[in-house]
């Protein structure tokens, strides 16, 4: 197994008026080539800031550690130049509303010709809408949507154009954040099926940010479990769901299987505040297997079981 | 594309047909406020002391003793025949009056707009992209401080400081009695001269705008700065420019193609709802530099009930109006999209 992408020691801290706010903490994980790799927790828990901290999306006041190691490179040293390049190009991001991510003044095939053109200028516009179609054709779109303004397409088809998008320079990985919860239920499954057939066609990789476990359990070959900035959980999807050891993701699992449901979960209590410095383990106040060193010693990441499994849990 | 250029005349056509009752409705509430607000115009110019039997003879020739519905019908007779009577004050027919003085409106108005839309698309933009940056706070001063200020009063200090302290600029008027002017073909002296090929005339034209159109566009630029910051602001920060940056959209074209296009799609519309806000403003701005146009014109009407007048007024900046918003929706529907279907 080759890595496409490996984070090491990430931490993502947003300057804010009240303090620092350490969106991402410690974060180490490794995508490897051709896999989905799920990443999964509440909302604020950090999943969506470290999606965009590899593209190095980030807002100015977002100060960023450790390393993103993507093709041999270190992203975080890379120039705004360098790091454009990379962008649509070897590394590809898709979001969760597709209605908003058009632009609403240019036609689908402006944002075609734009992209190619903005990677290599020297591309004519008939060349760059014959690769459109060939992109949109393996999305499933007909082409005749290519004249058509945002606003005349559905959800559904939006979310294939912006997929389209990203494969036209057929990068090594796509970071897909909640690609389908703005979607029902039937267009999800679609487009995850979609992206599966696309990422084995292109041999590419998918970080898919989501809240739903359920879909999780159906396409990733990893998972990874975020609380409150940190990974709680690594592992291959199939023993983590099976005998989860966090208990946070044990609190997870049982949610979806009390409600038999893959839409909504709970997990009593509040994520904790991610304002200034914290001891011991984040997870302290909500966890039903707590005990006194939880409160004081920070639980670092251990190889767990068998299968290897890196939880960080004073349990194990 | 032929299916939205038609789409587009449709649209025109619609809007163009609803002008009539609109203008209807218009002309109808500004008969009754005048009728219903105290005062006439024979007893205002003709005073306190005038011979009671003068004024009411005066009175009857102009029909103001007549039953009210009378007067209305005629009022709108008269104005969809072309014909808005004659001035009490002047004794000059209404409309001759505001053919010859609204292209000195027309021409301050769109040189104000341009200074406004200059200053306060440019600023507010420079604003927007170093949000709460100290050149953002300086400019958002500056914009609190433009849209506050009194117009009367800011006239009056560029005035004596321009043209009586340092006398680069002409006091008032619209062009120097020692020129002649150049013949007439769209009535603004800045245009004619051009079509003329007549510099000297040009430039004299030019510094008579200048200081009228800095006062009001500097005043309505506060309000620009406002509206295109927030509007600058809120199209960087959207999930488009978010996505374009992510598919390696160089920064300049992101800016330009996906932020400030958007972004300026609701300037737009604001700015054809200023120009109410330019009219009026265009009445204190003439009176302060002695601009003779609709303002002085407006003016004047109103300070001696001068029904004809007022209503003359009215139907004309009703027009206008009217035919700006038109102008502009079909602008936003040109540049926008989502309006054409
Ligand atoms: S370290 Fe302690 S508090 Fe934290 S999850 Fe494990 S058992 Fe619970």
């Amino acid at each position: 197994m080759t890595a496409v992408l490996e984070l090491e020691h990430l931490s993502v801290t947003y300057e804010t008026t009240q303090g620092g706010v350490h969106a991402v903490q410690d974060v180490d994980l490794t995508i490897a080539s051709g896999s989905i790799m799920g990443l999964v927790g509440e909302s604020g828990c950090g999943k969506s800031t470290l999606g965009r901290a590899i593209l190095r999306l980030l807002p100015d006041n977002a100060d960023m550690q450790g390393s993103v190691r993507f093709a041999g490179r270190d992203l975080l040293s890379l120039s705004a130049k360098q790091v454009r390049d990379l962008r649509g190009r070897n590394l590809a991001m898709i979001f969760q509303d597709p209605m908003t991510r058009l632009n609403p003044l240019m036609r689908i095939r402006d944002h075609f010709i734009e992209t190619i053109r903005a990677h290599d200028p020297e591309v004519r516009p008939e060349d760059a809408l014959e690769r459109a179609k060939k992109v949109l054709a393996d999305v499933r779109v007909p082409s005749d949507r290519l004249g058509m303004y945002p606003h005349e397409l559905s959800g559904g088809m939006r979310q294939r154009i912006m997929i389209a998008l990203c494969l036209l320079f057929n990068p090594a990985l796509l970071i897909a954040d909640e690609p389908t919860t703005a979607l029902d239920v039937i267009l999800e499954a679609q487009i995850l099926q979609l992206l599966q057939s696309i990422m084995h066609e292109y041999d590419m990789a998918v970080l898919l940010i989501t809240h739903n476990l359920g879909l999780v359990a159906e396409f990733a070959d990893r998972v990874a479990v975020m609380y409150a900035g940190r990974i709680a959980e690594e592992g291959a999807t199939v023993p983590l769901f099976r005998e989860p050891r966090h208990p946070y993701t044990q609190g997870l699992l049982r949610s979806v299987i009390d409600l038999e449901t893959t839409k909504l979960y709970s997990v009593p209590g509040e994520p904790p505040s991610l304002l200034g410095d914290s001891i011991g383990c984040p997870f302290f106040p909500r966890c039903e297997k707590r005990m006194s060193v939880c409160e004081t010693v920070f639980p670092e990441i251990r190889l767990v079981g068998e299968d290897r499994r890196k939880v960080a849990c004073h349990l194990y | 594309m032929g299916g939205s250029t038609a789409s587009l005349r449709a649209y025109v056509i619609t809007r163009v047909i609803l002008m009539v009752p609109m203008l209807v409705l218009l002309l109808t509430f500004t008969f009754i406020i005048l009728r219903v607000a105290p005062g006439d115009p024979v007893s205002t110019i003709y005073g306190e002391r005038g011979n009671p039997q003068v004024i009411d003879r005066i009175k009857t020739e102009l029909g103001l003793y007549d039953p009210l519905y009378v007067q209305y019908f005629r009022y709108l007779h008269d104005v969809f025949t072309g014909h808005m009577g004659t001035s009490i004050l002047t004794q000059r027919p209404v409309i001759d009056e505001i053919w010859s003085r609204m292209p000195a409106t027309i021409e301050l108005t769109l040189s104000s707009m341009l200074v406004a839309s200059v200053l306060g698309i440019g600023l507010g933009t420079f604003a927007g992209t170093r949000r709460d940056r100290l050149p953002d706070f300086g400019t958002r001063l500056y914009g609190a401080l433009a849209y506050n200020i009194p117009i009367f009063w800011f006239g009056l200090i560029l005035k004596l400081v321009f043209a009586v302290w340092l006398g680069w600029l002409p006091v008032s008027g619209r062009f120097s009695p020692r020129l002649s002017t150049p013949p007439t073909v769209t009535g603004l002296y800045t245009i004619d001269s051009l079509l003329a090929l007549n510099l000297p005339a040009f430039a004299d034209a030019v510094a008579h705008l200048i200081l009228p159109s800095l006062t009001l566009g500097i005043v309505l630029s506060g309000f620009f700065v406002r509206i295109t910051r927030v509007n600058v602001i809120h199209a960087m920060g959207s999930d488009y420019v978010e996505a374009a940056r992510a598919r390696g959209i160089p920064e300049r074209s992101v800016f330009f193609r996906h932020g400030l296009k958007n972004a300026l799609v609701p300037v737009i519309t604001t700015m054809g709802l200023t120009f109410a806000l330019l009219f009026s403003g265009a009445i204190l701005t003439e009176t302060v530099f002695s601009f003779e146009g609709m303002g002085r014109f407006v003016y004047l009407a109103l300070s001696y009930r001068d029904y004809p007048a007022i209503q003359g007024a009215v139907v004309y900046y009703g027009i206008l109006m009217v035919i700006i918003s038109l102008m502009v929706d079909i602008l936003n529907a040109f540049v926008d999209p989502r309006i054409r279907y």
